[in-house]
């Protein structure tokens, strides 16, 4: 191979030779990785689509039945849709709320200087190392004490799991939302305050603008971790109509009386379908998102 | 100095616009009337601690939002009054909890577990008299019992609240009427209730406790369990409450209440009842945490493979991601943001989903890695994945591995970027190899960028509960002679949820909460010290 390399350095063939050294063989590794990454999707993607109990040996997109999905949806007892829309409608308003407040607070921490700003910065990242889960006794306490006193937002209302989440996201969204405030330029707002801009319109008609698409992947990330919670939203919800998908689902999983593997499948393609196609159009995003505090992109 | 000033000025004063004064007028004016509402509703239910707490707190946000300057709180109210409300509060309440023994068999107050151990125990008074009933309401409002003695063939009414309606007989003379098998049909100054009504009755009809004298306590009471037919009954317990003790009217012992316990309990060791109430204990849960022979064996192991899943955890996809990065931070690969796209899918898809269907596809009958993947690869040996300690570690990490290495594929393809191109242009024109420009150059450079990341990646495994406990549940428990409920691939957060949430002896918050204030220390504890050695930190409070 080198000896036709050497030989016919211009021809065709050795320039493929090159390309494949170089370039090409990215393109199979790229498929290997691509198998890794898709694999247990692709299978639970074939699983929905069997007539399968519950685990059982298949061969993959050997069956076509839609059966688990018509089911699934029409089904009385597992009202998925239902699931959905609960979900939704939390993830989506917590989404947009703990953006709201952590890029308020993230403004204070980038441009402004105040007594304890240092020490705040610092509890805000280690705050966030309690263990979390196991703070859900005090979640509880504070939950039935409010519906006792202000049922509106106490136990088994979506307004009170809105309120847990968000005290919950605070303290990351910030410190990632802080290092990209610090990356738009100071200049920017002197020029704003020359021009006489007040503080409310240097942070909303400059630097919010800015960090727009930053703003659209931390709302992104918040959402799939409000989607995915399990714990909070099993003790907070009691009945069937009020699950989120992550709580119904499992309820699929732990039913005794039947086994709804190939049902369950189908409930997580339907359910992280959305999440998929918004997660991937917004790739270009994500990137800087999750590097912003960390790298200055 | 000057830097202070010239910030305080940058962002101070200016005209408000009057679109801004209106708006902030509207939200407040929401926000205070929303309040006043929930007072008001507040002040109806007698609840005034709460009530002024709330006003003053409503008082605190229009003084930040009125007042002129005070900038950073202006931001920094919303967020961190929530902050305070549902994490702050959080760690110091589990903080006060270690120091008790608040768990499942001590729930409540005192007075609480006093009633609830009271109501427990109801036994009927040997050879008294049972009774055929009827639910009625008396012109007052309260609910009553008629009732028919089977035996005696006499008929008794009355109510919960033996002042107002003792326990009597009633007669003809009364107003009663009964029919020709000595029913009550009907009796004057009372309304009969309809099944309806009685489902109604609230807190309900067979919770009704009606004295048989004035004192509920030696007296004894008549209550029904099915609003049909009720007898006379007493409390096997009674208090005593000078001396703070309990005696069981079976065999008259007696049992004081044990403060350091929690418990009634009488000189013999013998506890009342399961039910106890919450007390302070002092350290006693942390001594328990370090010294409990029953836990430290379990215990040590656990912390180990703690940290061991973290670190592999964090090591595997930073190894897979940074390798994938490197390679696919090439411009001439066609299709590369595919590529990208669909390498983070994994990331994209709710975790929790991937967790359950990464189980279903480890079961070692039927699942689909030992089935088709290594079938496909020619083994008829089944791996009994998630049955024996190393296979299922290893399938914890395998799962671990493919849910992040998206993630640090995403962060270490940013910083990549984010590496000035001419710097690794120069080095190539100097003659060095690729290799050596990543080992030399990229490298130093990623490391020092992300080292802040990886060390909150860290922290975000040790207390990953979802890939644990989603998956095994903490599982495979292969050790039945332990007294604590460890499993093979229990991390410290899964094995202290489940003494929190499920021990086998009734959950135990106390003990709980005194692992996760030590969980808290040691895991802040090594991210502050090593974010201190890493830039991070300098940087972040810059």
């Amino acid at each position: 191979m080198t000896t036709l390399h050497a030989r016919h350095p211009k021809s065709k063939r050795g320039g493929a030779i090159r390309w494949f050294m170089q370039v090409g063989w990215k393109h199979l590794l790229a498929l290997v990785v691509i198998a890794y990454a898709t694999f247990p999707l692709v299978y639970i993607l074939s699983t929905s689509l069997t007539d399968m109990g519950g685990i059982e040996n298949f061969t993959l997109f050997g069956q076509f039945y839609t059966k688990n999905y018509t089911d699934l949806l029409t089904s009385p007892d597992y009202p998925f849709l239902k699931w959905m829309t609960n979900t939704v409608t939390l993830a989506g308003i917590t989404a947009i709320i703990s953006v709201f407040i952590s890029a308020l607070a993230a403004f204070a921490f980038s441009r402004l200087r105040f007594k304890g700003r240092r020490p705040g910065l610092l509890a805000l990242i280690l705050i966030q190392m309690f263990p979390s889960i196991l703070g859900l006794t005090a979640v509880y306490g504070i939950l039935s004490k409010l519906t006792d006193y202000v049922p509106a937002i106490g136990l088994g209302t979506k307004a009170g799991l809105i309120l847990v989440y968000l005290g919950g996201s605070l303290g990351g969204g910030t410190y990632l939302m802080y290092g990209f405030f610090n990356t738009v330029p100071r200049e920017l707002d002197e020029a704003a305050k020359i021009d006489g801009a007040t503080h409310t319109q240097i942070y909303f008609q400059i630097i919010l603008r800015l960090v727009a698409p930053v703003l659209a992947v931390m709302a992104l990330l918040s959402f799939i971790g409000t989607f995915g919670d399990y714990v909070l939203a099993s003790i907070v919800f009691n009945t069937t109509d009020q699950y989120t998908v992550a709580v119904g689902l499992n309820l699929l999983l732990a039913d005794p009386w039947s086994k709804n593997w190939a049902m369950f499948a189908a409930g997580a393609v339907m359910s992280s379908l959305p999440i998929v196609i918004l997660f991937v159009s917004l790739q270009k995003y994500i990137t800087n998102g999750l590097t912003g505090g960390a790298v200055k992109g | 100095m000057r830097k202070r000033n010239k910030n305080f000025e940058l962002y101070s004063g200016g005209t408000p616009s009057l679109r801004g004064t209106l708006a902030k007028i509207f939200i407040l004016g929401l926000v205070d009337a929303g309040v006043g509402f929930v007072l008001m509703v507040l002040f109806g239910k007698e609840k005034y601690g709460f009530a002024i707490f709330l006003g003053l707190v409503t008082l605190l946000v229009n003084w930040i939002y009125l007042r002129r300057g005070g900038l950073p709180a202006k931001y920094l109210a919303p967020g961190v009054m929530l902050l305070i409300a549902f994490q702050v509060y959080v760690v110091i309440f589990s903080g006060y909890i270690s120091f008790t023994n608040y768990g499942a068999l001590h729930n409540g107050s005192y007075a609480e577990a006093l009633d609830a151990i009271q109501q427990s125990a109801v036994e009927p008074i040997e050879g008294a008299a049972e009774y055929e009933i009827k639910v009625v309401k008396a012109e007052d409002g309260s609910v009553l019992f008629l009732g028919l003695d089977f035996n005696t063939g006499k008929t008794f009414l009355g109510g919960e609240d033996y002042a107002k309606h003792p326990w009597r007989e009633i007669t003809a003379a009364d107003g009663l009427v009964v029919d020709e098998s000595g029913y009550p049909t009907s009796l004057s100054g009372v309304t009969f209730l309809t099944d309806d009504e009685i489902v109604e009755v609230d807190p309900g009809v067979t919770t009704m406790k009606i004295p048989l004298g004035p004192n509920l306590d030696t007296d004894g009471f008549i209550a029904t369990a099915d609003a049909f037919f009720a007898q006379q009954n007493r409390f096997s317990y009674i208090y005593d409450e000078k001396n703070k003790s309990m005696t069981r009217l079976v065999d008259n012992k007696i049992f004081p209440a044990d403060e350091t316990a929690g418990f009634f309990e009488n000189k013999d060791g013998e506890i009342l009842s399961e039910i106890g109430w919450q007390v302070r204990v002092g350290w006693s849960n942390y001594k328990k945490i370090f010294g409990d022979p029953d836990l430290r064996g379990p215990l040590s192991g656990i912390i180990l493979w703690t940290f061991l899943f973290a670190f592999f955890s964090v090591f595997s996809t930073f190894v897979l991601g940074l390798t994938l990065a490197l390679i696919f931070n090439d411009e001439r690969i066609r299709g590369l943001k595919i590529y990208r796209a669909i390498f983070i899918l994994p990331y994209a898809f709710p975790a929790f989903l991937s967790a359950y269907v990464w189980r279903g596809m480890f079961n070692t009958e039927d699942g689909f890695i030992n089935r088709s993947i290594l079938g496909f690869m020619g083994s008829e040996n089944r791996i009994p994945w998630l049955e024996q300690q190393g296979p299922a570690r290893a399938a914890v990490l395998l799962t671990n591995l493919w849910l992040g290495f998206p993630y640090m594929f995403l962060i270490c393809t940013g910083a990549l970027q984010a590496i000035p191109n001419d710097l690794t242009e120069a080095a190539g024109i100097d003659g060095a190899s690729p290799w050596k420009i990543v080992k030399l150059i990229k490298l130093p450079l990623l490391l020092v960028s992300l080292a802040p990341l990886l060390i909150a990646s860290f922290a975000y495994n040790f207390n990953n509960f979802g890939a644990v406990y989603l998956l095994t549940g903490g599982g495979p428990f292969l050790n039945p002679t332990l007294k604590v409920n460890a499993g093979a691939t229990d991390i410290l957060i899964t094995f202290v949820y489940r003494i929190a949430f499920s021990g086998s002896q009734g959950a135990d918050y106390g003990l709980a909460s005194a692992f996760s204030v030590l969980i808290f220390i040691l895991i802040g504890s090594i991210s502050f010290f090593s974010f201190k050695r890493t830039k991070g930190l300098e940087e972040l409070t810059q």
